[in-house]
């Protein structure tokens, strides 16, 4: 008991202090700064309650650590910052609901939010109806591009093509088991990568397994099993895992209970971060890998100061950073840059400026952002070791550029994005160099059903 | 992997010799040069995974005592560098802070923080040739069970410049299952080089490696050897289909096991007391977090905190089951579709309030050693020990149940007071009381299936959620009222989701299992086992 208040306490007490000093009028620099101007609005969507809360909570948290820092050193603008938390809830279109009162009621100058690829389509058309601007910072299928939306996730180019790659050129893998979740971001990263893999690399169809399973799925008997056979006909084998959120710890275990060791047969998985981790007992799972383009384990003192300041801010000693935290620190800098460089909050404003800004990263890089409203990222390969944190193994020699319609599906092939004057289009078209439109998009869906 | 393995073996073959007189003699001509020891160590921290796997040989190749432990260390990733270039032991990786020990005295060090170490990496690759490594150093360990474990990693994996190696050691080891896996070895790189005698001597065997060996040999020029591997693995695919449908028998009873233990609380609250406790779920919860609470008590036990998370897995559900009964229930007494949103509104308030009050991120809850890993019966099927556990455990509660529910002077209250209420009132049975144990019971028996339950998923909110629509399944299919019929449903539902699965996939095996129970309430809308009588009518 004496570790949930230990957890609790600094938070509530931070709250209740900041409550108090504003109420009795002492905190006279930044009550004279809210006097002079209104405050600049920073809208956060994301599910407090629900599944989703595992992941979600802790990036409400980072955006609130960022606007208490920024707010340290000066506001924006002369400007003192507010956050304005909303609780979506888990629910998909609560989401556009919740999106809409952020943009129409309370009038929020910049959105940091979703995490499901779902939740975000749900918002995706309030946002451009009502023109607002959306930072988004999960790992997703790509295959968008929203005039109102900045991607500081990453995209398949970003993150499965570079592990699939380290697979076959530095560990040697011949036969692949694309294992994921029945929804959109396994289906469409398994139908690009095994694209990918044929095209490419000339994988036979035999040694190319794929099995989905639904959301939660707690009993893989079975799929181990069969994934435990079909390592064994003598090639070097590896899982690719896009399984998300609750069924990866029941996975997990039923491979090392089935004796599947990383040396057999590595699983490399693009959605189990050090978030994850926490709730395995990860012992067994040791060599087991993760692409993402952050690790906690990062060694640079950016990453450190991070991380000390969210443990700080947590008052919990344990407590992990990981990837799309840090895409959430990335997107806030840029905003907050782009902000400064533009001299206004205007989102038309904004979003013209904010194309081509340059933030540091957390391991030791830089961030950019591209036309197509992707961001530059390195490629980073890691070990999952006994202490819950991964080893990084390998990483791109450069940062990789966010790539919107990926290049090995075909109708997404001819496209491009760039959103700078004169084209401002999500989905050209290069080869009939018309802006496509919804048609383009729904061709390349309509590819990706067949 | 193999020129890992033969590469080492090589350089020790020349060193064999002094290893296993140095592993006879006494440590009194030890070779511990700590200057010299420092250069093999100093030659690991380098960039290049390559340049890092030359220095493991070059350790290797040292006579140094220490240097299997040094090995063993970089394997677990607890040989690491200070800020000032000494090398340390990590002891505990776990926090900030760790505690350090002198690599080559082993004298403690204190703590130290993450930002004064750095580890010496490894990836999978160095990681197998470590594993070969150290497997080739135990190959002449005095211990029985390291030698069986380097001789099971040699399977697929001996060249031509092993096999007189190995015929020597296969001449004087005195184990019996050494012997075999090192025979095994050799006849598999025979017969993967086509000869007869490898083909011969793997008959029978259920191996993988073995059967990759002879179906490399099934194409072979030589007719006789091409056709006796292929009758040999004609044999070998009987016994695995023999073998696999064990397994898948095996995974179905344990899935089935989980799916009795989910449902049997549900079967006396909602089956014998008639009450839609949609909070069942989070009952099971709270016995999975009361497993958590315990191993936080007792850090470093984490075997007898689960035995005694049974006891109070039990009481901390029956306790919670009282406070929803007296709360809630006993205010909706015959008004189903009351009592059915009341306790759903209760299974998300308690969700919230785990979420609130713990954290909304899963909890580890270890795994104690004696339940995890496998009991292998041959190389083709072995039964996963925790799950095997789960399904002893569901098998015991049940047994305990029915003897409640048959035995003792509670059973015969609470089956009085179903059958008849205003009759066993008038016989002096305090109706009231009956419907709070019975209550607690139930509750606490979903506890312990959270116990279990924390043994094979994520501890999290939403664990109760994932199971409470299976329990109403299995209850429903099984009969209401019916502990028997729950136990049959339940383990034959699991066979039967298992069976399915191969070759339907995950997602329509549920789908059809959920299809054939609708209709066969469609046929029986009484269950497997309906009940007779009078109590039908109740």
């Amino acid at each position: 008991m004496t570790t949930f208040l230990r957890k609790t306490h600094p938070n509530t007490a931070r709250l209740f202090t900041s409550a108090l000093l504003s109420a009795a009028g002492m905190g006279a620099s930044a009550q004279a700064i809210a006097q002079e101007e209104d405050p600049i609005k920073v809208g956060i969507l994301h599910s407090l309650s629900g599944t989703m809360a595992i992941s979600e909570t802790v990036l409400k948290d980072t955006v609130e650590m960022l606007i208490e820092q920024q707010n340290e050193a000066g506001g924006l603008l002369g400007r003192e910052l507010e956050a304005v938390v909303v609780d979506p809830a888990s629910d998909w279109p609560l989401f556009a609901e919740r999106a809409r009162e952020l943009l129409d009621q309370e009038e929020v100058d910049v959105i940091f939010g979703n995490w499901t690829s779902v939740s975000r389509k749900s918002v995706l058309p309030v946002v451009e109806e009502l023109n607002g601007l959306l930072f988004y910072p999960v790992q997703y299928e790509g295959e968008e591009s929203s005039e109102n939306v900045f991607y500081t996730g990453a995209a398949p180019n970003q993150q499965a093509i570079p592990a699939v790659e380290y697979l076959i050129n530095q560990v040697g893998i011949e036969r692949f088991a694309l294992v994921g979740t029945d929804y959109v971001y396994p289906r469409t990263t398994n139908r690009i990568l095994e694209a990918f893999l044929k095209d490419e690399h000339g994988i036979a169809d035999e040694d190319i397994m794929v099995n989905y399973t639904p959301f939660g799925h707690s009993d893989w008997q079975n799929i181990v099993a069969e994934i435990r056979r079909f390592g064994e006909e003598g090639k070097p084998t590896a899982v690719i895992s896009t399984v998300n959120g609750d069924a990866n710890v029941p996975f997990y275990t039923e491979l090392s209970n089935q004796g599947i060791d990383a040396a057999d047969i590595p699983v490399i998985a693009f959605s189990v971060g050090e978030q994850e981790l926490t709730g395995i007992d990860t012992g067994p799972l040791v060599g087991h890998l993760a692409a993402w383009n952050y690790f906690m384990s990062v060694d640079t003192d950016a990453n450190y100061d991070f991380i000390d300041a969210w443990i700080e801010y947590t008052g919990d000693d344990m407590a992990v950073t990981n990837d799309p935290m840090e895409a959430h620190y990335i997107g806030f800098n840029m905003w907050a840059e782009a902000v400064r460089k533009a001299g206004t909050t205007d989102v038309d404003t904004v979003k013209d400026a904010i194309i081509g800004v340059t933030v540091p990263n957390l391991s030791g890089g830089y961030a950019a952002m591209m036309p197509n409203h992707h961001i530059t990222k390195p490629v980073l390969i890691g070990e999952i070791q006994d202490n819950g944190q991964f080893d990084i193994v390998w990483q791109t020699p450069s940062t990789v550029a966010g790539d919107a319609w990926s290049d090995y599906l075909p109708g997404s092939r001819d496209l491009i994005a760039d959103w700078r004057k004169p084209m401002e289009c999500g989905n050209f078209n290069v080869v009939n160099g018309s802006c496509g439109g919804s048609t383009a998009a729904e061709e390349a869906e309509a590819a990706l059903a067949e | 992997m193999r020129r890992f393995l033969s590469l080492t073996l090589m350089c020790l073959l020349l060193l064999g010799i002094t290893v296993t007189a140095q592993a006879q003699t006494d440590n009194e001509n030890s070779t511990n040069d700590d200057a010299a020891a420092l250069e093999l160590l100093e030659a690991l921290d380098v960039e290049s995974y390559a340049a890092k796997g030359e220095a493991i040989t070059a350790i290797l190749q040292s006579d140094d005592e220490r240097a299997r432990d040094w090995l063993q260390a970089l394997l677990d990733g607890r040989l690491q560098r200070t800020d000032d270039g000494r090398f340390v032991l990590v002891l505990e990786n776990r926090g900030r802070d760790w505690p350090v020990a002198d690599v080559l005295t082993g004298e403690a060090l204190g703590e130290m923080s993450r930002r004064e170490l750095d580890r010496i990496g490894i990836n999978n690759n160095l990681r197998n040739q470590l594993r070969s490594a150290i497997a080739v150093v135990d190959l002449y360990s005095p211990s029985v069970e390291r030698r069986l474990t380097s001789a099971e990693r040699l399977l697929g994996e001996v060249d031509a410049d092993l096999v007189p190696t190995l015929n020597d050691l296969i001449e004087q080891e005195e184990d019996d299952q050494v012997r075999y896996r090192l025979t095994q070895a050799v006849a598999i790189y025979r017969a993967e080089e086509g000869e007869m005698a490898g083909v011969e001597a793997l008959d029978g065997s259920l191996h993988p490696r073995s059967r990759v060996a002879l179906s490399r040999a099934a194409n072979s020029d030589d007719p006789v050897v091409a056709n006796a591997a292929a009758a040999s693995l004609a044999g070998i695919e009987q016994q695995l289909k023999i073998n696999r449908g064990l397994e898948t028998l095996y995974f179905g009873l344990s899935l089935g096991s989980v799916l009795v233990l989910a449902a049997i609380g549900l079967a006396i609250t909602f089956g014998v007391m008639g009450v839609i406790n949609m909070a069942h779920g989070e009952l099971i919860m709270l016995g999975a977090y009361t497993t958590w609470a315990m191993q936080q008590l007792l850090p470093g036990q984490p075997g007898l905190a689960l035995v005694l998370s049974i006891p109070a897995g039990f009481m901390v559900s029956a306790l919670a089951g009282i406070a929803i009964e007296r709360g809630v229930i006993q205010f909706l007494k015959g008004r189903p579709l009351e009592t059915l949103l009341a306790t759903f509104g209760v299974s998300l308030i308690l969700q919230q309030l785990v979420r609130t009050v713990i954290s909304p991120q899963n909890r580890t809850v270890i795994t104690p050693e004696w339940m995890s890993g496998s009991l292998v019966v041959n190389d083709a099927l072995s039964l996963t020990l925790n799950r095997m556990f789960v399904l002893g455990f569901a098998l015991v509660v049940f047994a305990g149940l029915m003897l409640i529910m048959r035995r003792t002077r509670l059973g015969l209250e609470v089956r009085a007071v179903t059958q008849n209420r205003a009759m066993a009132r008038s016989m002096g049975i305090r109706a009231t009381r009956v419907d709070i144990m019975t209550f607690a019971l139930g509750s606490g028996v979903a506890g312990l299936a959270g116990v279990a339950l924390s043994q094979l998923t994520n501890v999290g909110p939403n664990l109760g959620q994932n199971y409470i629509i299976d329990s109403f399944m299995v209850v429903v299919f099984g009969g209401v009222g019916n502990l028997w019929g729950t136990l049959v449903a339940g383990l034959s539902l699991g066979v039967i989701n298992q069976v399915l699965e191969p070759w339907a996939g995950a997602v329509l095996a549920k789908i059809i299992v959920l299809v054939f129970i609708i209709l066969f309430i469609q046929k029986r809308p009484r269950g497997l086992f309906p009940q007779k009588g009078r109590a039908a009518e109740g």
